[in-house]
């Protein structure tokens, strides 16, 4: 009986593997992991946002029952050190619980070790601190000019770096002004805006959490985090413990969200490892939502004076970007190169022949700001995409048109952009002018002017992105930039791969098995991908920056490829076939032109593990691993539309249409592709309308729960428009650039143009976000924004 | 403390607990159901969303000893053995999750929904989700799961 035949599956809308055990409440995520004899931490926080430590008096918490010890920041010190940063750039002493000085409300002061949370959280706030208060500085260009306040000695004027230009990274150099001085003076018209991309908090769904276990008698450690990366997880925690990192196994389980928030070492996580180790005790520590609004990282905090200079014609000559980067009371993992992100992405998708960007990142008693889903992308595109629209609204010319006029043509990639990008491949007029059709831009133009008529404030946004994936390569990575496969074809034919890039929601056990089962001509159920876990997983990087199908896929594409050659030589052997005339399908192997000269691949596997007559030069076994170093980022692109409408009495902004275009190359799995733009919208749309991280003038958060922070609910969307067109990449042998921050990125200054084109007749030209319904209300009400 | 007596999944649970312990901790901490939940402390995010007495309920706003005498069902006791809740093939079918984190919550939210409303209109399942959060979704294939459940009659 003839086998069926397997369809091809990278392409097609698989459902999710992983799906059968979460649906049903048997996934397994950190605050799930039990050990015997666990402890668990909570840590005292500091409720001021800056001030100097007079005194601890932890004897009340210490008289609490349940309650094992309580360390202060002081004494963590003493076996503890400081903080590392993943970026070349200076940084200040940091430590995981502060001694001295406390620079922003949630920093940790001291940990208590109890029985159980409840008891843990008592003890915790039975710790009494008393403080000498220091002035407090929130507004970053107010803390660039030293007062009232300098949070870090070395640290004149809270400058954390630069003011650096564009293209330089790390040491500033001497930049020519020539040409974009007379790109300005050639100029027929110059734009000009300030504008604020806000703070904004990750929140993924599950909080941050970490069991650390010390087990003295093995001398080794084992760590669970909600992580995305645990191999840099390790490497960090063995050098924060004086292990080695053969010591040290780190577990990222189901991790319930991530962001970007998730990439970073956080000190609640070192502290739990240090203590585990100290005491010989597993410690558990699960973030609360509070905590996590105080002191998971957040995310963007960037302004921009922009200026762009054009023709009359519509050409853009130069660009201008002065930017001020707010990121907080300390630099974390990559903290101070992620805003350089937006300085290097600066010509989006624009052919611009002169730019000059700056930078200056500055510190105030803040929350540490660091990668949140786009990481600098969107802020950059934010940024342009703003002022083109308002170059197109000063010269009376279609939003869509003036951002044609500037494309970088499809012929001319690679194409280096003025800020030292190369982008590997686009097609920029193609994603527009689908974009137009699918949206059916000329019939909404008509659709907005009769709803004016009507009296109706109606609004069009259209945003053009381009933006870098793919991360690597390793010269732009400290941790380096390749990702690691090693794909295993066991005794019985069935196939084990592992890969480094650690999911948090991405559906890499899902897209990794259809890449696999069709490279081997197995069915997807014979196949099992492993992840996060360094004990299982043996080399990896992790999952953020777009990169686990571009670099992660790659590498286990890679691993497929090698496991499969030496796999056809002992099938070859066995079919006394010449191996390059081998056909894998259909869990058979045949020799092409006699399909009945075959073995099914669960006998050449079996072979290989027991080759009665070794072939000549081969070892027994199917394992084999791959490393891939992508020669370049990837860089996909898109153009969003959105249509919307503001309540001409209440100021309230309400989406009523959104039109998503992205090109992430070749897609494994168009169903995983459009979830991830889907929930990058949200999250972009959600910046936009209605989430902002605020605080007050002394220092004090405003958004510390779901109750002031608004997260987007199933309500506030209308049902989204996706297509996509296809430029694959160069870079890697997949063709695939990434796809998980493009709808972050390319919504949020659609929606912001549509509210400012909404409000035209009222002269305004740029609303800063989030769109509260005051500031609209303000601009229809004759006010400023 | 107090002692309770808890009807979870159709088993009878019995237990001296502490009367501030939520419930939400009595299901995850002494009956190892930790396929319910906790994603904040102010009842908005909905992870912790379980059945009692046949209706959705945030169970980190319960308190164990309210629950006493109640009949609880979690994610863990939706499915009929190894036949899943049409409302988690849905979600199975139309890719409604990603990470999984909320999704518990919300199927147990939908489950009441469907009850109450067996042919919801899509505006219907929107509104219907507000005391849910889901931050990878943007929600759309959570609509269109319920929309399958709906579809196969799961709330007649």
């Amino acid at each position: 009986m003839a086998s069926p035949v397997l369809p091809k599956l990278v392409g097609q809308r698989v459902k999710r593997r992983e799906d059968p055990r979460l649906i049903q409440g048997r996934g397994t995520y950190v605050d799930d992991v039990k050990i015997t004899g666990m402890q668990h931490l909570a840590f005292k926080r500091s409720d001021i946002a800056h001030g100097r430590i007079r005194s601890i008096d932890t004897s009340a918490a210490e008289a609490v029952d349940g309650v094992e010890a309580v360390f202060t920041g002081a004494q963590i010190a003493e076996f503890l050190g400081p903080m590392p940063i993943g970026t070349p750039f200076p940084s200040p002493d940091h430590r995981a619980v502060a001694s001295d000085v406390v620079r922003y409300v949630g920093e940790p002061v001291a940990v208590v070790v109890a029985r159980d949370r409840y008891v843990a959280r008592d003890a915790a706030d039975a710790v009494t601190i008393e403080y000498d208060p220091l002035p407090v500085v929130v507004d970053p260009e107010q803390a660039l000019t030293g007062q009232p306040a300098v949070l870090h000695a070395d640290f004149p004027n809270n400058a954390a770096v630069g003011p650096l230009p564009s293209g330089t990274g790390a040491s500033p150099k001497a930049v020519d002004d020539t040409a974009i001085d007379q790109a300005f003076a050639e100029a027929d018209v110059v734009v000009s805006q300030r504008m604020v991309n806000h703070r904004l908090a990750p929140t993924s769904i599950e909080p941050r959490g970490v069991v650390a276990h010390y087990e003295p008698g093995k001398d080794a450690m084992t760590i669970w985090s909600s992580t995305q990366n645990p191999h840099i997880l390790r490497t960090f925690i063995a050098a924060l413990t004086g292990l080695g990192q053969d010591q040290v196994r780190a577990i990222a389980p189901e991790v319930g969200g991530g962001f970007g928030s998730k990439i970073n070492i956080y000190g609640e996580e070192y502290v739990a490892a240090a203590l585990s180790k100290r005491l010989g005790l597993p410690l558990k520590w699960v973030e609360d939502r509070s905590e996590a609004f105080l002191c998971t990282i957040h995310g963007r905090d960037i302004l921009a004076y922009v200026d762009l200079a054009a023709r009359r014609d519509g050409t853009v000559l130069g660009l201008k970007l002065r930017l001020v980067a707010d990121i907080g009371a300390y630099n974390m993992l990559l903290t101070a190169a992620i805003p350089t992100l937006t300085m290097t992405m600066a010509s989006n998708v624009y052919a611009i022949p002169a730019i000059r960007a700056t930078l200056t990142e500055v510190f105030t008693n803040k929350t540490p700001t660091d990668a949140y889903r786009g990481a600098g992308r969107p802020e950059a595109i934010y940024f342009v995409e703003r002022a083109m629209d308002m170059l197109a609204r000063e010269l009376g010319v279609d939003p869509a048109e003036v951002r044609r006029r500037n494309f970088i043509p499809s012929d001319r990639f690679p194409f280096k952009t003025q800020t030292g990008a190369v982008y590997d491949s686009g097609d920029y007029a193609k994603a527009l002018d689908r974009a137009l059709e699918k949206a059916g831009w000329e019939g909404l133009k008509a659709e907005r002017d009769a709803a004016r008529a009507e009296g109706r404030l109606v609004g069009l946004g259209l945003s053009m992105y381009v933006e870098v994936c793919g991360v690597g390569p390793s010269s732009g990575l400290p941790t380096g930039g390749w990702e690691h496969s090693q794909v295993t074809v066991e005794r019985d034919g069935r196939v084990s791969a592992t890969t480094g890039a650690s999911p948090h929601g991405q559906g890499n056990e899902t897209t990794f098995a259809q890449m696999l089962a069709d490279q081997l001509g197995i069915p997807m159920e014979h196949v099992r991908i492993h992840h996060g876990d360094t004990g299982v997983v043996k080399q990896g990087i992790g999952t953020f920056g777009s990169r686990s199908q571009a670099v992660g896929g790659a590498a286990l594409h890679l691993a497929g490829g090698k496991v499969k050659k030496k796999m056809a030589k002992f099938a070859a052997a066995l079919l006394e076939a010449h191996e390059g005339d081998l056909v894998f399908e259909n869990g058979t192997i045949s020799v092409k032109g006699s399909p009945s000269s075959a073995k099914s691949f669960a006998d050449v596997a079996g072979y290989a593990y027991r080759p009665v007559k070794l072939p000549e030069g081969l070892e027994p076994g199917l394992s084999e691993e791959a490393f891939f170093e992508p020669s370049n980022n990837t860089y996909p692109f898109g153009c969003h539309i959105a249509m919307l409408e503001v309540d001409r009495d209440t100021g309230e902004p309400r989406l009523l249409k959104m039109v998503a275009v992205d090109d992430a190359g070749h897609l494994i799995n168009p169903l995983i592709v459009e979830g991830q733009i889907h929930g990058g919208l949200a999250q972009g749309i959600g910046q936009a309308l209605i989430e902002e991280v605020a605080y007050s003038d002394d220092g004090q958060p405003l958004t510390g729960s779901f109750m002031d922070y608004a997260i987007p609910r199933a309500s506030d969307f209308p049902r989204f428009e996706l297509e996509s067109t296809v430029t694959p990449t160069p870079v890697n042998p997949l063709g695939a650039k990434g796809v998980g921050e493009a709808g972050t990125i390319g919504s949020t200054p659609c929606i912001v143009s549509a509210a400012v084109d909404a409000l035209s007749g009222f002269g305004v030209r740029h609303v800063d976000m989030m769109l509260r319904p005051e500031r609209l209300w303000r601009v229809i009400n004759g006010g400023q924004a | 403390m107090a002692r309770v007596s808890i009807t979870v999944n159709g088993r009878k649970r019995s237990a001296e607990v502490e009367t501030r312990l939520l419930l939400v901790h009595f299901l995850r901490e002494q009956l190892n159901l930790t396929g319910t939940h906790v994603g904040c402390d102010t009842s908005q995010c909905g992870a912790c969303t379980v059945l009692v007495d046949g209706r959705s309920a945030k169970s980190c706003t319960v308190f164990a000893v309210q629950a006493d005498g109640a009949e609880v069902t979690t994610i863990e006791g939706l499915a009929d053995g190894d036949r899943l809740h049409p409302l988690q093939e849905g979600f199975w079918e139309e890719h409604g999750l990603q990470c999984g984190y909320c999704t518990p919550g919300m199927i147990m939210s939908a489950v009441t929904l469907l009850h109450d409303n067996p042919a919801p209109t899509e505006q219907q399942i929107r509104d219907g989700l507000d005391g849910n959060l889901c931050r990878c979704t943007g929600y759309q294939h959570i609509v269109n799961a319920i929309q399958h459940a709906a579809a196969s009659g799961s709330g007649r």
